[in-house]
């Protein structure tokens, strides 16, 4: 193995729920900077992983470090998320009875504790990255609405910015095209693209003409475990997964 | 694209027309208030009586308690079905000040022990009677109490992930057992027939219109100093993180929240609220005994703020003043039916007015603090386009 850094390692992880093991020594490293697709069936673990990662669930056995310092196993999920990793739900979350702007300056870094949110106004600095963000994800004339009113599409680029917000180094993105329309989904593809080289981006998804056309690198999961890990038309004509997934 | 936003917190908070509205109101309350019952001869079919006095004290009280449930039930989703404990709490310990007050003038005429001790052939005071004979010591306790049961209580909850329905059925039983407590002779607060005949408060009598329009008029201003409070709290950052809580609890932690820190900020300070209205409460009724705890009071409570209307604040004020207004018309009146008219009440709120009386208000138009109404969906999207997936 190279001897850089890696942004994310897990090693050997393993959940079982019931003695079902949805998770199975597991191995999985993410360079920094690089743009993963993971695909896999219902079932194969990629929910499980994105949980371990964010701390929602403790793995049975292995370990899990944010590059070399942080071992992700002893942090609580707030720790988690202020250490620099963000996740994107599947079903898009937003405060829907907030306007955009205040998703937005909800997801501010700095101090989240009660007493300092009590007084805290965002600084020029922070409104100027507001409105960035605004930009980057294409809201900016929705900038007052209540988010309620956005569209499915609107909420998931919301979400996505309130991660971007954070600046995180890590950005966990579950199922992002889910019921977008196709010219959603381009726009989003798009989103997605820019992000690479600045921050590490891992994304499960089910859409194959998606990740084609984002993805460089891909791992397939398959009963907690990696089936294969390789480049999307390597691993597209791979035998095995033509049997569990795509061939289906 | 700069936004006219005011982040000004105290006065910003307020520069809303429900908040002039209600302000402006309790203001002008005060004032005729005190005018009618002191200036206004008796003789005069305008003057107001002691027991119109103790009534609108009443209802300023429970329009606190209100406020302190619509605080974390409105805005944070916290649903406690206990607030009457803190209430009752903060209405005790200005109850055994009180007590101490009465002096050598109890029945039995000892100069230390209150009345029911002498019954119960008590030689010394309690260990925690002691201090209460001082009117700071006891608001203190007014305050203490309240939040240091809320604080442990809210602690261990909140920690464990205690939510929605299980956490208001804890809150339920919190009360209850602190009831059933406080009716036993031996906790030291009167058991079942709890503190009464009160003679003054820091020398002023009891007994005087004057002290009494003095103690309402304290009420009204507490009761606007805490509408204020709040205000400022839900209109800051930190109120959004609350609303935020209410409606994604996880995406709000993943933010970086520490969402039990939050609850239990607010929590404390909701009960401290409550502990307030319950010591402004006691001096003016002139009682307090265990049934104030009841289950059902909490209840009731809740009633009040979803009948006014949840997540506005002088919603839930409204709801406490012109429930309990009905309160006291229907048992006088109609005493059999008053119960099932709440019930009614509360169904056809719930059915008919989500967002209370004041969502029939043109002023709560455009207050953005209750959940949006679903009907403002204007830009959706068609749904989901089949991909055709890829082999």
């Amino acid at each position: 193995m190279s001897l850089h850094t890696k942004r994310l390692y897990i090693e050997d992880v393993t959940v079982s729920f019931d003695g079902f093991k949805a998770l199975d020594k597991l191995t999985l490293y993410i360079e920094p900077g690089e743009l993963r697709c993971i695909i896999g069936p219902n079932g194969a673990g990629k929910t499980t992983m994105m949980d371990v990662i964010t701390g929602k669930t403790r793995p049975d056995a292995g370990t899990v470090w944010f590059g070399d310092k942080l071992n992700l196993l002893t942090l609580s999920e707030p720790e988690i998320a202020q250490a620099g990793i963000g996740r994107k739900f599947q079903k898009p979350t937003v405060f829907e009875a907030l306007t955009v702007f205040d998703n937005l300056e909800l997801a501010l870094a700095g101090s989240k504790t009660f007493l300092d949110t009590l007084l805290a106004r965002p600084s020029r600095k922070q409104l100027e990255r507001i409105d960035e963000i605004l930009e980057k994800i294409g809201l900016t004339e929705q900038r007052e609405a209540l988010a309620t009113i956005l569209s499915h599409g609107q909420k998931q680029w919301l979400e996505i910015g309130m991660l971007l917000m954070q600046d995180p180094e890590l950005l966990l993105i579950d199922e992002p095209v889910a019921g977008m329309t196709p010219h959603e989904i381009e726009r989003t593809a798009l989103l997605l693209r820019t992000l690479e080289g600045t921050h590490s981006v891992v994304v499960v998804e089910h859409d194959m003409d998606f990740v084609r056309s984002i993805a460089k690198r891909v791992t397939v999961l398959h009963e907690g475990r990696v089936l294969a890990e390789n480049y999307m038309s390597v691993v597209q004509s791979d035998p095995r997964v033509v049997e569990v997934y795509l061939g289906g | 694209m700069q936004r006219p936003r005011s982040y000004a917190l105290w006065i910003g908070g307020v520069r809303d027309p429900g908040s002039t509205w209600f302000l402006g109101s309790l203001l002008a309350l005060s004032v005729v208030i005190a005018a009618l019952n002191l200036l206004v001869p008796e003789s005069s079919a305008l003057h107001l009586s002691r027991y119109g006095l103790t009534l609108i004290g009443k209802y300023l009280c429970y329009a606190m308690l209100a406020l302190a449930v619509d605080l974390i039930w409105g805005y944070c989703g916290i649903l406690s079905l206990g607030h009457a404990a803190f209430f009752s709490l903060g209405g005790y310990a200005i109850g055994m000040y009180l007590m101490r007050e009465i002096g050598p003038r109890g029945v039995y005429g000892d100069p230390v022990l209150p009345d029911f001790m002498v019954f119960l052939n008590w030689k010394s005071l309690p260990w925690f009677w002691h201090g209460f004979n001082h009117f700071a010591f006891a608001l203190l306790m007014v305050i203490l109490a309240p939040g240091i049961m809320a604080l442990i209580f809210g602690w261990f909850a909140f920690r464990s992930r205690v939510t929605g329905v299980y956490f208001s059925i804890i809150t339920q039983a919190l009360t209850y057992a602190l009831m059933l407590a406080f009716f036993r002779n031996d906790m030291g607060f009167g058991g079942n027939n709890g503190f009464t005949d009160f003679k003054d408060i820091m020398g002023f009598n009891l007994d005087s219109d004057r002290t009494r329009v003095v103690l309402l008029v304290i009420t009204a201003v507490m009761l606007g100093a805490s509408y204020i409070a709040c205000r400022a709290i839900v209109c800051s950052r930190a109120g959004r993180v609350l609303r935020a809580i209410r409606d994604a609890e996880s995406r709000t932690r993943f933010l970086g929240y520490r969402v039990e820190s939050f609850k239990l900020w607010v929590f404390v300070f909701s009960a401290i609220l409550a502990g307030i209205a319950g010591a402004l409460y006691v001096p003016q009724i002139g009682i307090i005994n265990p049934s104030e705890f009841s289950p059902i009071n909490s209840i009731e409570v809740v009633i009040w703020v979803a009948v006014g209307g949840r997540g506005t604040l002088y919603g839930a004020i409204a709801g406490a003043i012109l429930v309990n207004y009905a309160k006291t018309y229907f048992t006088s009146a109609l005493p059999e039916v008053w119960n099932y008219a709440l019930g009614a009440l509360f169904v056809l709120v719930t059915l008919f007015l989500p967002r209370g009386i004041v969502g029939l208000l043109p002023l709560a138009k455009g207050n953005h603090a209750g959940k949006p109404k679903k009907d403002v969906e204007t830009f959706i999207v068609p749904a989901k386009t089949p991909e055709p997936s890829s082999e």
